[in-house]
């Protein structure tokens, strides 16, 4: 009943003034969108729900997520995943041990390899598990990257322009993947995006930090 | 305030304060050690009685600023003139090693070089001067201090240039060149209004450091300066070793004076800046566009390659003296090449190289480690470091070593500390942690944080985050910060001798007492390995990264 | 009670000297064995240097003491540090254990009783030094009274290159005029070296008709009167001298590349060995050769010492006597390894000790005995002190 990622009288201020103010209960498997033009604050909106708010800002108000109150909780406790614009996989580490870093700790070392197999084959990546994160294309890297933040678990997604790096075909190819997977797994979604597009495949509420204005 | 940051700045600054408070005490006659006194300022009665005073602090300013203003010059030109080009890749590539070969080294490869009896004169003679002996000309240790000028020039070009580029990285310098270009001005004058004021202000404390390190070197004073009257620094090593203990309060009375010379200089450096600003915003709004810039650029590119060529030459003639057999002049090369003068002192450089090693090793080691502390300090507790903070790490750079050096020598006899390794690790740490710092932080900074930000997302711990992602990511940043610490500890002179009790022979002191015998074998034999200590872990630097990373594309270049 | 503890804490230093007992010999080596001797000597000569690292194997091997060689630049470094150890209250187990010394840092050590001992002449091998025929038992005219042993003598040469300068040289006035004849060809280690100082005393005595003034102290009214004719040979000789005296070689070694290269044709050496040895290790042209002056040459010993704050006395004096033996001395006087003259009496050695000195190959550079003629006294250190502080007046500090 309380399944979903709930942003309660949401309030981001810099020194002098309020930034964003939201407040909205994303339900699992919907997708919000919120747009703006660049500078309104709408990564600062997602650091505050993922908790890595600088402290040049001040956030008030609740973020709850399936029933518990995780607004002070420290990021690697809130079961929320994350995905940039860039896809971000750790150089050092080959795509198999990327994926195995997003998996919970425990299980034996065959069940871990298992997953990870699983993982890759689910996106059509079968044997990658030895490359190098750096030889992978484009739409291999979002999905090696959507895979890893899956097995973590997330109880939430959040999605920093995620698609914005890649062509016009990939990117609606990725978004269906990962919205298509979130709904899969009923996971509640918050999208920051200036693209009408991807507002458009959300097919969710949108919130227009724009319009919005901050004082709304 | 967390604990690394700390106990960083107080392993930093500590020394430094301890080391000034026992100058100033025995300077006025109040450290019992050291012998009474009449009256407090007798140590400062009998510093100015010594006839020598006016040359050595005129020796300790010209030498400083000029060496300081001419680096300084063939920097910027050669910046302005050449960077982006071909011709400066070359040079950057040439002087980048260089920036680590120790300054005893150096200076005695120039002097083996630019001595009238030296490889210069040799190559040239007696074909083209006619001279079967040396000409009885003053080069080295003249009593202008010219060659130690310059022997200090060649080193302080390739540090100069490195921070310069590094300050060039993040100041949109091409496109600005470009405009100026546009706009009709000459290369260099178009650098030098639009990008110069940017650079320097972001080189402004290693200028500093050059400055109060040229006015107080000790090593390199000894090799290539003068000794009619030494500079400052020399004779206060020289009275701290009289015996006649009264002396080395006359020694703190002049490491006073060294102290108010250096911060006077600054002084004045920082005023010379102000009204070069001033002038400079006038000289750039008169809108001149710059008539001899090719000119220019070619003297700053000819002089940035005979610095790189001095020390590389250098090196060569230190190497070609360690296996020299007999070699009168004006031969230019040895009669003969033997084994014999690295069998007979091979094994004396090799048991000070395992000391220096050990010494450099552990230093650096724990210098990284408070390094990484302060900046993952920085990090997760969001400290943030102010330019003020910026000015402790540089603090123990800009206070001449002459200065307090020998105050902790004589605190630590007050106190019967043992001298030995131990302190003179400690005494170490005190330089090479800012340069492990200051190496170690932009790389650390400019590591995107998004990473850290995925991977607790994905739920992994800070320390989790710390060793698995970011140091691994960074592992050439950390080894270079590492090889600088070495780097930086194998080329420490005053504080292995002082603080070591002459106990802790490493390459650098073994080498430096060496100049006194001008047993030129033996100095290249010592100035060899001492360069080989200071490089060898750039080497590995160099190496691996690419043998761990191999299969790593993203990694392997760095 | 608390008299009693500050009694104690006074006592405790003085009960630590007085264990040790230079004329109990077998316990002396005794308790050597597994001590460390830290010996502060003048690191600057690489044949020293290797003669000190040789002597640390063998007394290693006999007697089970480590020896480290502290390498000085110059020996007022290890005064010093005795000075402020004392100063400091630290009275055991100092940095040093002996020190190569003598003359001026002798006078002052002893007389702020910075030296353990007496203890030379217990030593055993003291037996065979020739107290009669060297200048062991006085140091730059201060009396040792066993605060020192001796180890090697030194004995003013001087050293010329004899493919550019041909004859040898009788006199200070000589080597004035052929100065003159021959600018920038000479020059001497820049006065503190001790090497500098001793040719400004053996100017002096050269020139002074009668030299015995300089066996007293310095005092004002002598000091003036007596220098008088050093500083006006000094002026006339400066402008003459390599680079017109504008700039020294550091030490005696410093003038060894500068005579290979040509610069000079002359110079001064303490060691009456040290070129051949120098032209062994490709140091010096083989053509170069030493001479003495008519009138003789200063001559003086070189000691080792024991500051009273040493944790490693019976070490020390194991060391100290070591060098004393006909062992070491036959080594130091080999021009192949060091070339130092011996302090010992051939006459008190045996037969075959006796053998291996007179088959030390001398080297070609190298005079014999009986050509090195008279040794001249070391003036007073009163003296040289003085002499050094107005010549770095008058020379070290303008141009």
């Amino acid at each position: 009943m309380d399944k979903g990622l709930f942003l309660r009288n949401l309030e981001i201020f810099t020194k002098h003034d309020r930034l964003i103010s939201v407040t909205h209960d994303i339900a699992p498997g919907e997708v919000l969108t919120v747009m703006g033009p660049s500078g309104v604050g709408k990564s600062t909106l997602l650091a505050g729900v993922i908790g890595t708010l600088s402290p040049d800002f001040r956030m008030v108000g609740e973020i709850w997520l399936d029933g518990v109150n995780i607004t002070l909780l420290p990021p690697r406790l809130r079961k929320i995943g994350i995905m940039f614009q860039d896809d971000l996989l750790f150089p050092h580490l080959s795509v198999g041990q990327n994926l195995a870093f997003g998996l919970k700790p425990g299980g034996t070392r065959a069940d871990r390899a298992a997953k990870v197999t699983a993982a890759l084959n689910e996106v059509g990546l079968e044997g990658f598990e030895a490359r190098d994160p750096a030889t992978l294309s484009g739409g291999q890297k979002a999905r090696v990257a959507l895979m890893r933040m899956l097995l973590s678990e997330p109880s939430a997604l959040l999605l920093d322009e995620a698609f914005s790096r890649l062509d016009a075909t990939l990117r609606a190819q990725v978004r269906d993947l990962v919205f298509q997977r979130a709904k899969d797994r009923n996971l509640p979604v918050l999208m920051v995006t200036h693209d009408v597009e991807d507002a458009r495949a959300a097919c969710g509420p949108i919130i227009d930090l724009g319009r919005q204005s901050g004082s709304v | 305030m967390p604990l690394v940051p700390l106990l960083a700045i107080g392993l930093m600054l500590g020394p430094v304060a301890a080391g000034l408070w026992g100058t100033v005490l025995p300077a006025f006659g109040q450290m019992r050690v050291i012998g009474e006194f009449e009256s407090p300022l007798e140590p400062f009665r009998i510093l100015f009685n010594w006839a020598g005073l006016p040359k050595a602090v005129t020796l300790s300013i010209t030498t400083g600023i000029g060496a300081t203003a001419i680096s300084l010059m063939i920097v910027s030109l050669l910046m302005a003139g050449w960077s982006g080009t071909r011709q400066f890749r070359l040079i950057e590539r040439m002087l980048s090693p260089l920036l680590s070969v120790p300054h005893a080294a150096a200076a005695f490869g120039f002097a083996f070089l630019v001595a009238p009896s030296g490889w210069l004169s040799r190559m040239i003679s007696p074909v083209l001067t006619g001279w079967d002996r040396p000409p009885d000309v003053l080069i080295v240790q003249d009593p202008a201090g010219l060659a130690m000028m310059l022997g200090l020039i060649i080193k302080e070009v390739p540090f100069l240039l490195l921070m310069s580029i590094a300050a060039l990285s993040q100041s949109q310098a091409q496109s600005s060149i470009t405009i100026a270009q546009a706009l009709g001005y000459g290369r260099v004058t178009g650098w030098l209004k639009t990008v110069f004021p940017r650079v320097y202000h972001q080189i402004r404390l290693p200028v500093y450091v050059v400055l109060a390190y040229s006015m107080s070197v000790v090593d390199v004073a000894l090799i290539l300066g003068p000794n009619t009257p030494a500079s400052l620094s020399v004779q206060i090593v020289k009275w701290m070793s009289d015996p006649d203990l009264q002396m080395r309060a006359v020694a703190a009375a002049g490491a006073l004076i060294q102290l108010a010379l250096v911060i006077g200089a600054l002084a004045f450096w920082r005023i010379t800046e102000i009204i070069a600003a001033y002038l400079g915003q006038r000289w750039i709004t008169a809108g001149g566009r710059g008539k001899c810039d090719s000119i220019i650029g070619v003297f700053a590119l000819f002089s940035a390659f005979v610095a790189a060529l001095a020390i590389i030459l250098g090196l060569l003639i230190l190497t070609i003296w360690s296996f020299a057999g007999f070699w009168g002049f004006p031969e230019a090369l040895p009669d003969q090449l033997t084994f014999r003068n690295w069998a007979r002192h091979g094994p004396g450089a090799w048991q000070a190289f395992g000391e220096t090693a050990l010494i450099a090793s552990v230093v650096s080691g724990i210098a990284l480690l408070l390094s990484i502390g302060c900046l993952e300090a920085e990090h997760r507790h969001n400290v943030q470091f102010t330019r003020r903070t910026v000015w402790l790490i540089y603090l123990p750079l800009l206070v001449p070593q002459t200065a307090f050096l020998p105050g902790i020598q004589s605190l630590m006899l007050g106190i019967g500390a043992e001298t030995g390794r131990l302190p003179v690790m400690i005494a170490h740490l005190v330089f090479v942690f800012p340069y492990v710092f200051l190496s170690l932080s932009d790389p650390y900074r400019a590591w995107d944080i998004r990473y850290a930000t995925v991977a607790s997302a994905l739920g992994a711990t800070p320390n989790r985050i710390l060793f698995r992602i970011r140091l691994p990511m960074l592992l050439r940043p950390v080894l270079t910060a590492v090889a600088v610490g070495m780097a930086v500890s194998v080329g420490q002179y005053l504080p292995t001798l002082l603080i070591g009790g002459g106990r802790i022979e490493t390459l650098t002191t073994e080498a430096v007492a060496l100049a006194s015998g001008a047993d030129r074998r033996a100095i290249g034999v010592f100035g060899l390995m001492q360069t080989g200590a200071a490089l060898l872990p750039f080497a590995l630097v160099l190496i691996v990264p690419n043998i761990l990373w191999r299969q790593r594309r993203g990694l392997r270049h760095g | 009670m608390k008299h009693l503890a500050v009694l104690a804490a006074l006592l405790a230093p003085v009960s630590a000297l007085a264990d040790v007992n230079p004329t109990d010999w077998d316990e002396v080596v005794a308790q050597a064995s597994g001590q460390t001797v830290y010996w502060n000597a003048w690191g600057g000569s690489t044949t020293t240097n290797e003669f000190i690292a040789w002597v640390g194997e063998r007394v290693a091997a006999e007697y089970g003491v480590t020896l480290e060689h502290v390498k000085l630049t110059d020996t007022a470094d290890a005064v010093t540090r005795v000075i402020s150890e004392k100063q400091a209250g630290q009275d055991d187990d100092g940095a040093i254990d002996m020190i190569w010394i003598n003359g001026a840092n002798f006078a002052a050590m002893k007389e702020a009783d910075l030296l353990f001992g007496p203890y030379a002449e217990e030593l055993p091998n003291w037996a065979l030094v020739d107290t009669e025929g060297k200048t062991v038992q006085t140091d730059f005219t201060v009396p040792v009274e066993g605060y020192e042993s001796p180890w090697a003598m030194a004995q003013v040469v001087f050293v010329h290159n004899t493919a550019t300068m041909p004859d040898p040289l009788g006199s200070m006035q000589a080597l004035q005029e052929w100065a003159q004849a021959n600018p920038g060809r000479f020059s001497y280690p820049q006065p503190p070296d001790f090497l500098g100082t001793t040719f400004l005393k053996q100017v002096l005595v050269d020139i002074l008709d009668d030299p015995s003034v300089l066996a007293a102290p310095a005092t004002d009214e002598t000091y003036a009167q007596v220098t008088a004719p050093l500083w006006a040979y000094l002026d006339a000789l400066t402008p003459n001298l390599w680079r017109e005296g504008k700039a020294y070689p550091a030490t005696g070694t410093a003038m060894f590349p500068l005579i290979t290269d040509g610069e000079i044709d002359l110079s001064i050496s303490f060691s009456p060995g040290a070129a051949s040895t120098a032209i062994a290790n490709f140091e010096l042209p083989d053509t170069v050769r030493t001479f003495v002056l008519d009138k003789g040459t200063i001559g003086n010993a070189s000691f080792v010492a024991i500051p009273y704050n040493s944790g490693s006395k019976e070490g020390a004096m194991v060391v100290a006597n070591f060098l004393m033996s006909p062992e070491a001395q036959a080594r130091a006087q080999d021009p192949a390894i060091l070339g130092y003259g011996t302090v010992l009496n051939m006459a008190a050695l045996s037969e075959q000790e006796r053998a291996v000195f007179d088959n030390l190959e001398l080297g070609i550079a190298t005079l014999s005995p009986a050509e090195l003629g008279q040794v001249q006294d070391e003036p007073h250190p009163s003296w040289m002190t003085r002499i050094a502080d107005d010549w770095v007046a008058r020379y070290g500090v303008a141009q």
